[in-house]
């Protein structure tokens, strides 16, 4: 790639001391993109948007609001009621943890069945697993914020969590709180670190674009750039593309704004916390709801039945461990999948259980909104157990007798020919 | 790999719709009825004569125990007061006058008040939540700014548990002091039945229902809880439609520039 030449002689004084210009016209402009990326990979810049439009609607709702105990459910019902479009503000940022994570979600199930965590690309996956957990650590925080009960209770059952950890998790747990139970302290902390996290993720993202323009994306194929017959520049033919999906992302992402605001919502936090009254069911938000199945799913002594280990291993202690194992394994992806093949399109059996995959993701989504109780507990155990399974058996051992579909020579190859390249390739 | 891709998005967005509604189910209740309601769909609006009437229900039956905290005198202005009938309105309820020149908030004990103004809270039926309970039997009646949004199923919620009191199926044990009704979770609810029939005289002359008050009254809450809801579907409509156009253009223009590309 050649080094643009400026001819303003502004913006060549510039570049020369700072080649800011030449990083974009590198990065943004000529940075050349596999010719065949299909609309799932338009969620990667989507989620872009949607950080920058969540941080900038919660900058302006951090003016009006009060990070007190007695005063923060009443001061965004007036932001709500009283604050110049707030109603729009705060709709938008509520109903942007909710997009983001969906988008999210998208990114990552386009990322696993593409096989895009694969060598060379580790790194950049393992960066946007820790996006996505910088993510999740926001979204709890921001959630208490508002002070009703599901965010005291959600707050309260998440940080007990941690007093898992052997000999100092009640210390640890207390020392979250800022006290003996959740309460003012808590949320003070809670809304400073709400506002830093956001920041986190954005270094987060730097860094996964940093490591993305290293190898470049991945494609539908799976296969290499040849060259530059594989290739276009990103702009113009991907920033139209990006700027046509976000149109789409943008009505749906408006619509359940202005016209079914609280959809995704839990009711229940709209009654202001009451550390005294114990809601029937705390339930998380919908996003969390495949973990929340997860935790709930192992019973006590569930390693250890037989009773051999001098410690036991309660119930809550084994779901903390697999809650958080369920994420954390995701890192170990590019070495569990021993497929030297990406794309699910060549790999018959891992096709099929991909799709079961994303289905037991979505049945354990089911069974955490519901009370772990009878069938249900059941269902979340068995949807617990294939989650590992898929990931620590299954993925290492299908490539040893799974026969994957011949590659095509190269992307402008497949894109010629009438073969199932040809149906991925979407405009 | 096409129609694969698309039955999987259908199977999942049923399952999560699937999801949603089963975490809804309330205990030891019957789901209220759906009603229909004026403000329903993207284009409805409060009925501005059926929120006067609800208010009127509000202030002369449920506003003795039920503080209705996030309103102002001058919302009333919203559900179709003129800005005259504000200030009378708000003139009726004696507020806490603050300090007077010798800074004193209290005579004697006595807490100080002035008439209301507009840009005043409405009044609280009680002092705090002890005064509230040790006059209820011990129940803290609720807020009620919130009710419709703090319900899965909404505005039904209300009308249902307003319209909801029978006798106690036989053999089912009740509580001291407490009253059955059928869309109350646990079937034992603190209030007894609020509404009785001419409980108020409507200004308007519609005649004075049970069914007709909880629907007054329930749209009157729904309305204290969203205040904002016109205004967002008229915005919503405005930005919805302005998305369509600028994707279709994208659109347009997005064909355009990758059709050199085969």
């Amino acid at each position: 790639m050649a080094t643009p030449t400026w001819n303003n002689p502004v913006i060549k004084w510039v570049d020369d001391r700072l080649p800011i210009f030449t990083f974009v016209q590198h990065s943004a402009i000529d940075y050349p993109t596999p010719k065949n990326l299909n609309y799932w990979w338009n969620f990667g810049s989507l989620a872009g948007v949607i950080l920058v439009i969540m941080i900038a609607t919660g900058i302006f709702l951090s003016f009006n609001y009060t990070a007190h105990v007695d005063m923060a459910f009443d001061s965004v019902e007036r932001i709500m009621r009283d604050v110049n479009y707030g109603w729009m503000f705060r709709y938008i940022h509520m109903n942007g943890g909710t997009m983001f994570f969906l988008i999210i979600y998208i990114h990552i199930f386009r990322g696993m069945y593409y096989g895009s965590y694969k060598a060379p690309r580790e790194l950049l996956w393992i960066i946007g697993v820790f996006i996505f957990l910088a993510m999740m650590a926001t979204a709890f925080v921001g959630y208490v914020l508002p002070w009703g009960q599901m965010s005291f209770w959600g707050a309260t059952v998440i940080t007990n969590l941690f007093s898992v950890i052997p000999f100092v998790g009640n210390d640890i747990v207390t020392w979250l709180w800022g006290g003996f139970s959740v309460d003012n302290p808590t949320l003070n902390r809670f809304f400073s670190l709400h506002y830093l996290l956001p920041f986190i993720i954005f270094a987060l993202v730097f860094l996964h674009l940093w490591a993305l323009h290293t190898h470049k994306s991945n494609n539908p194929l799976g296969i290499e750039v040849k060259g530059d017959q594989d290739e276009l520049p990103f702009h113009p033919y991907y920033t139209i593309k990006d700027l046509y999906g976000l149109g789409v992302f943008m009505i749906f992402f408006m619509g359940v704004t202005f016209f079914a605001p609280n959809f995704f919502g839990e009711p229940e936090n709209y009654l202001p916390a009451n550390p005294m009254v114990t809601p029937a069911a705390i339930v998380p938000e919908w996003y969390f709801l495949p973990y929340y199945a997860i935790l709930r799913a192992t019973p006590d002594n569930f390693v250890d039945a037989w009773g051999i280990l001098p410690v036991i291993i309660d119930a809550k202690t084994s779901g903390v461990i697999l809650m958080f194992a369920s994420i954390l394994l995701l890192c170990l992806l590019p070495w569990l999948d021993r497929s030297k093949v990406r794309s699910a399109t060549f790999r018959p059996i891992y096709k099929q259980l991909y799709w079961i995959f994303l289905a037991d993701c979505l049945v354990l989504g089911w069974i955490g909104a519901n009370p772990p109780e009878g069938m249900m507990l059941l269902i979340g155990r068995i949807a617990t157990f294939w989650y590992f399974f898929h990931l620590l058996i299954l993925l290492p051992l299908v490539p040893y007798w799974e026969k994957t579909k011949e590659l095509p020579e190269s992307i402008s190859a497949a894109v010629t020919a009438n073969g199932e390249g040809s149906k991925e390739t979407s405009s | 790999m096409k129609k694969q891709t698309f039955i999987a998005w259908i199977t999942a967005g049923l399952l999560l719709a699937f999801s949603f509604n089963s975490a809804l189910a309330a205990g030891g209740a019957t789901p209220p009825p759906k009603l229909k309601w004026s403000f329903h769909g993207p284009f409805g609006t409060f009925d501005r004569a059926q929120m006067k009437r609800g208010w009127q229900v509000y202030k002369e039956v449920c506003a003795g125990c039920h503080s209705l905290h996030q309103i102002y005198y001058r919302n009333l202005q919203d559900i179709g007061f003129s800005a005259g009938e504000v200030k009378k309105i708000a003139a009726e309820d004696e507020v806490a006058a603050g300090p007077n020149e010798d800074g004193e908030t209290h005579d004697g004990g006595e807490l100080l008040v002035r008439p209301g103004k507009p840009f005043d809270k409405l009044i609280k039926p009680f002092a705090n939540d002890a005064a509230a309970r040790a006059a209820n039997n011990g129940a803290l009646p609720p807020d009620l700014s919130l009710t419709s949004k703090a319900h899965a199923t909404g505005v039904d919620y209300i009308a249902a548990v307003l319209t909801g009191y029978k006798d106690p199926p036989s053999g089912f044990k009740m509580n001291e002091g407490m009253a059955y009704n059928t869309y109350f979770a646990g079937n034992q609810i603190a209030m007894p039945a609020p509404l009785s029939a001419d409980a108020v005289e409507y200004a308007d002359g519609t005649k004075a229902t049970v069914e007709q008050m909880a629907l007054d009254v329930s749209t009157f809450l729904a309305w204290a809880a969203e205040p904002e809801m016109e205004e967002r579907k008229r915005l919503g409509i405005k930005v919805i439609l302005f998305l369509i156009v600028l994707t279709a253009l994208l659109y347009a223009l997005k064909r355009r520039i990758w059709a050199k590309v085969h």
